[in-house]
């Protein structure tokens, strides 16, 4: 929660502030708590004063999150496709994200990795890079939307997330599936998303194998999510009915995230 | 806010009204102030979103966003959403409702529009009379009520370009639906520099907006 902190303006006597405004507040209904949070915020810029920068902004933010997590779920229809594009729309070339520069992105031996599976799941052996890619594969070429506003097109193929979740035995009515990698990036997807038709295990990028700069050996390719719902150098999948948080989700990015 | 709080107090056909006569009800006071807090919340952390992907070639001052970093833009742009959104539709909704929007904003013509502008560049249009708007006035109110339409659409164009895609597809794909967002925030920050000149100019019109008179 650390980032947070910076989302607020500085200033002073917050809490004190806040505490008497929302006093103020003849009904403290949902809707009328929002509109006095965000009216707070504004306030702030437009006197110079500082009403917002206390725990309550950023507690009230934090609500408004999780309320837009369960607005988003219940929008979300797992049979609505991302669009699809053609050869020729790819972006090229493709740009390279992380919260590191490429060089130092994890080097990862394929003949060594494992993927590890763990949690509510009946089969929990390991599987080698050798046994996923001979899994049949599927293949996409949809619009990857980083959390930034840029957009690209690429060409993903890969394993079903679905089909493997329903090999290992997955319990496909838990909450998440959750992704560590290799550079200890962590990310929780739901389990209606993981179940969705497009959400892939990839394998390969533009019909190759997976390059470094999109995390050879696997990357979770999902298009019904921003980018970085997309983990890269995975490691390890659990499948858990606990909220176990994320790199960016902790920090403040909304948890749901979908597209 | 009672019930007589919803219907305009001032008759249809009345000329200028006494001074003391009521010019904006209580509901668009109250409306109209939150949202022009929720749009500027929503413009500030908007500005701050951009500047991580800018469109152009130029950034926002970090002095003029809101939320700190992209996280925290993210954060006050989807909670002041609701607050926008909701007092917009509800706006909406009692404009039609009472009437207040057939009789303050209709009849709506070319011809009294471009009378109306020339006589305003030359600064000769008279806001004396607050209860009535002028054409300009009114294809004002009219355009950001339509824009305000349009950048709630490409909002959720960008939001949801998978479940709605369609929505997406209308506005001419995600990346074609970002400009159409920003030039509607664009056109929404002109017509609020000319309304808060212009009612710094006649401070009458502003106190109408605070005290309803």
């Amino acid at each position: 929660m650390l980032r947070i902190k910076r989302l607020l303006i500085p200033g002073v006597d917050k809490k004190l502030l806040v505490r008497d405004a929302a006093r103020l507040m003849p009904d403290v209904s949902r809707r009328r708590f929002l509109a006095g949070g965000a009216s707070l915020g504004a306030l702030t810029l437009l006197t110079g004063c500082d009403v917002v920068d206390g725990d309550s902004a950023e507690h009230l933010l934090a609500k408004v999150s999780k309320f837009n997590d369960a607005v988003q779920a219940a929008i979300f229809n797992p049979n609505t496709l991302a669009p699809t594009f053609s050869e020729k729309e790819i972006t090229r070339p493709f740009p390279f994200n992380a919260y590191y520069s490429l060089d130092e992105a994890p080097t990862i031996d394929g003949g060594e990795w494992k993927l590890e599976v763990s949690g509510l799941v009946q089969n929990k052996k390991s599987w080698t890079l050798q046994e996923l890619t001979q899994l049949p594969e599927v293949s996409q070429i949809t619009r990857h939307v980083c959390v930034e506003g840029w957009s690209a097109i690429g060409q993903w193929s890969g394993v079903r997330l679905r089909d493997f979740l329903e090999l290992i035995g997955a319990d496909t009515k838990a909450n998440y599936v959750w992704f560590r990698c290799a550079d200890d990036y962590t990310s929780p997807i739901d389990m209606p998303t993981a179940l969705h038709p497009q959400t892939q295990m990839t394998f390969k990028f533009g019909g190759e194998v997976l390059p470094r700069a999109y995390g050879y050996p696997m990357k979770i390719r999902i298009p019904t999510k921003l980018g970085f719902k997309n983990p890269k150098y995975v490691v390890s999948m659990e499948v858990t009915n606990d909220y176990k948080g994320g790199y960016w989700e902790d920090q403040g990015y909304n948890s749901f995230s979908g597209l | 806010m009672s019930t007589t709080a919803l219907t305009d107090p001032s008759p249809t056909t009345t000329t200028a009204p006494t001074s003391g006569a009521t010019v904006h009800p209580l509901w668009v006071r109250v409306m109209h102030w939150i949202n022009a807090i929720a749009m500027l919340t929503m413009i500030l952390s908007g500005w701050q979103i951009y500047n991580a992907a800018p469109l152009f070639d130029f950034q926002f001052a970090r002095s003029l966003t809101l939320g700190g970093w992209l996280g925290g833009g993210l954060l006050w742009h989807f909670a002041a959403m609701w607050v926008l959104v909701i007092n917009g539709l509800l706006y909406v909704v009692l404009g039609f409702a009472t009437g207040r929007f057939r009789r303050k904003l209709w009849p709506i013509s070319f011809s009294a529009i471009t009378s109306d502008l020339s006589q305003a560049v030359r600064l000769r249009l008279s806001h004396d009379d607050l209860d009535r708007y002028n054409a300009v006035q009114k294809a004002l109110y009219v355009g950001v009520l339509l824009v305000g339409v349009v950048i709630v659409a490409s909002g959720l164009a960008i939001w949801k370009p998978v479940q709605f895609h369609v929505l997406t597809a209308l506005l001419g794909g995600y990346d074609a639906a970002r400009y159409v967002h920003f030039a509607a925030m664009s056109a929404i920050v002109v017509f609020a520099v000319i309304h808060i000149a212009l009612a710094a100019l006649v401070p009458k019109a502003l106190r109408a907006m605070i005290i309803g008179r």
